[in-house]
């Protein structure tokens, strides 16, 4: 239970045994490995192997044109792909200095909220089923279903979406798309509040999660903790406030915070920004105005198919942006947003050839996972399964 | 505060270390420090504990590679961030091949140590004093530093792809 253990793990009194968690465990979601030394059932040291995945993605950015680069951030966090596709369109647009139309700007911003319940969603429901809380898992996660719906209806995909394009939307929502979400709208609280009383106040529920797994908030920033994760330890810290981005300052929302970082917090921190993301998109959808969806950037924004048949001037961009040999600004730009477990930046060095010289992602959870062995050592083995869970680990982004 | 200003402001708050910093300016929304690769520590020791600037959040930290640069070949770019007066800076360094040991930042923030052994594994930055060294998403036996400018993504073989033919 607590962080600080008093065991030494190479006390040569002690016959430790060692357990191999992972990599592929159904417990773990995702291929994680820790080699956990274990006193009993308790875990005294662990040891965490990343990479299992690595599919070295900024190599690879560093050989594609700007537009082919956001299906690779699709496989990032791949629980909220459209929150990474955006925030690669905004960095792009800060390069390139383009301002993108407000109705495109909220129609992102509904997306992203939408997403943003999507991957709050898989984490809150999955420390339910680890907790063995089944049935709240099978009630809610029909709504994740719905969600892919939405976004179908929108840009085609369901999970790795790239949605959007570099300037503004690719497209604006079809009437399917805002029956769905008005539907969604309506019905998703009803079975969040389901949910809610199913778990949150559950005795069982309670005693697996509170003081499972807990960290300060000065460990937390000093382990470079952002997001859901850094809020429930207490700190209040959320880059759309702090920085706002794609219009975040016309909303009003609040950002809740936890008190002790540990289980129990951090999924309460989860299920209460699920209902911010929801008054967020509401008010959205209540003051979308009209107006184009794309900024007037025919260097970068792929135009209309049926003028590349007809038109010139359509054809000679729309061959340069396919052929990447639009000249892109030399510079260097950082963009952050906040993704679904965290601050997720985009470093990108531009020397104004076809493709970034450099683009290093900030991938939130490879930066705090490695607290994960402080957090879990001196628990016991199942709070260790239930601290991955809350912390929202995605296997996609930790190893890039 | 403006970049600008908050440029100045860091500036005129480091003047006990103001022979390390080689540049400064400011870059779109950041304020760029380029330091001296052997005060490196004791610039971002400054940066996080003067209590003026308190930076104390080290947003990430990331290598560079320019074959072209001569003594500037390699580079590590840090973004810090003072989360009370919600304000971003972007500190770098420049090295040349030759020398590729920089300090450690793990004494000033446990979160470096993963972003650095990234950085070695893709780069080969020999970072000293890190407590714990090794490759993390490649594997341990790979004898090479895969994200230098040296390495090519596909098959050097290949004639289909030139970058010629895009424009590059």
């Amino acid at each position: 239970m607590s962080t600080t253990p008093i065991i030494n793990p190479n006390d040569p009194e002690k016959d430790y045994s060692i357990l191999n968690l992972g990599p592929t465990h159904p417990a773990t979601h995702g291929i994680f490995q820790n080699v956990l030394t274990m006193d009993g059932e308790m875990i005294v040291k662990a040891e965490p192997t990343v990479g299992y995945i690595h599919r070295a993605f900024e190599k690879l950015a560093e050989h594609r044109p700007y537009a082919q680069i956001t299906p690779i951030t699709d496989r990032l966090n791949y629980c909220s792909s459209p929150i990474n596709n955006m925030g690669w369109h905004m960095t792009v647009e800060k390069l390139i200095n383009c301002e993108v139309p407000k109705r495109a700007q909220y129609l992102r911003v509904i997306i992203m909220e939408l997403s943003r319940i999507a991957d709050h969603i898989v984490c809150d429901t999955v420390i339910a089923v680890d907790s063995g809380a089944m049935t709240g898992f099978l009630y809610l996660f029909q709504w994740r279903e719905k969600i892919y719906e939405i976004f179908e209806e929108i840009c085609g995909a369901r999970l790795t979406t790239n949605i959007g394009r570099i300037g503004g939307m690719d497209k604006d929502f079809n009437e399917k798309a805002w029956n769905k979400l008005t539907a969604f709208l309506k019905e998703f609280p009803k079975a969040l509040k389901e949910f809610d009383a199913l778990v949150t106040r559950n005795r069982i529920f309670v005693d697996r999660t509170v003081n499972c797994g807990p960290i300060t908030a000065e460990r937390a920033l000093a382990y470079g903790f952002t997001g859901s994760n850094l809020r429930a330890a207490g700190v209040d810290y959320d880059v759309r406030v702090a920085a706002p981005y794609s219009s975040y300052e016309d909303f009003e929302f609040t950002v809740p915070v936890g008190t002790t970082g540990d289980t129990y917090d951090r999924y309460a921190v989860r299920m209460a920004e699920m209902w911010e993301s929801m008054s967020i998109i509401q008010q959205a959808i209540d003051k979308l105005p009209s107006g184009p969806i794309h900024a007037d950037v025919p260097e970068f924004y792929l135009p209309a198919k049926e003028l590349v048949y007809s038109s010139m001037e359509a054809l000679i961009y729309h061959f340069k942006i396919v052929m990447g040999e639009t000249d892109i600004p030399v510079g260097e730009v950082y963009h952050a947003v906040e993704g679904g477990n965290g601050e997720l930046g985009f470093y990108l060095v531009s020397d104004g050839g076809r493709t970034p010289y450099r683009l290093h992602f900030r991938r939130p959870c490879f930066i705090y996972y490695q607290a994960y062995p402080e957090m879990i050592s001196g628990g016991m083995l199942s709070d260790a399964i239930l601290t991955m869970s809350s912390m929202n680990v995605i296997a996609g982004e930790l190893d890039a | 505060m403006t970049t600008q200003e908050l440029h100045d402001f860091v500036l005129s708050n480091s003047e006990n270390i103001s022979s390390s910093i080689v540049t400064s300016y400011v870059d779109r929304d950041f304020p760029c420090f380029e330091v001296k690769k052997e005060n490196i520590l004791e610039v971002m020791k400054h940066f996080k504990e003067s209590t003026e600037l308190s930076f104390g959040f080290l947003t990430t930290c990331c290598a560079m590679h320019f074959p072209e640069q001569g003594d500037k070949e390699f580079g590590m770019v840090y973004h810090l961030h003072n989360m009370q007066a919600n304000t971003r800076i972007r500190v770098k360094t420049f090295f040349p091949k030759s020398d590729l040991k920089i300090s450690s930042l793990v004494s000033l923030w446990p979160s470096a140590n993963w972003m650095e052994r990234q950085e070695f594994d893709f780069f080969g930055v020999q970072f000293q004093g890190h407590p714990d060294l090794r490759r993390i998403l490649n594997m341990d036996e790979m004898n090479y530093f895969p994200m230098r400018k040296e390495y090519p993504l596909e098959d050097a073989g290949r004639d289909d792809k030139q970058d010629k033919y895009f424009g590059r």
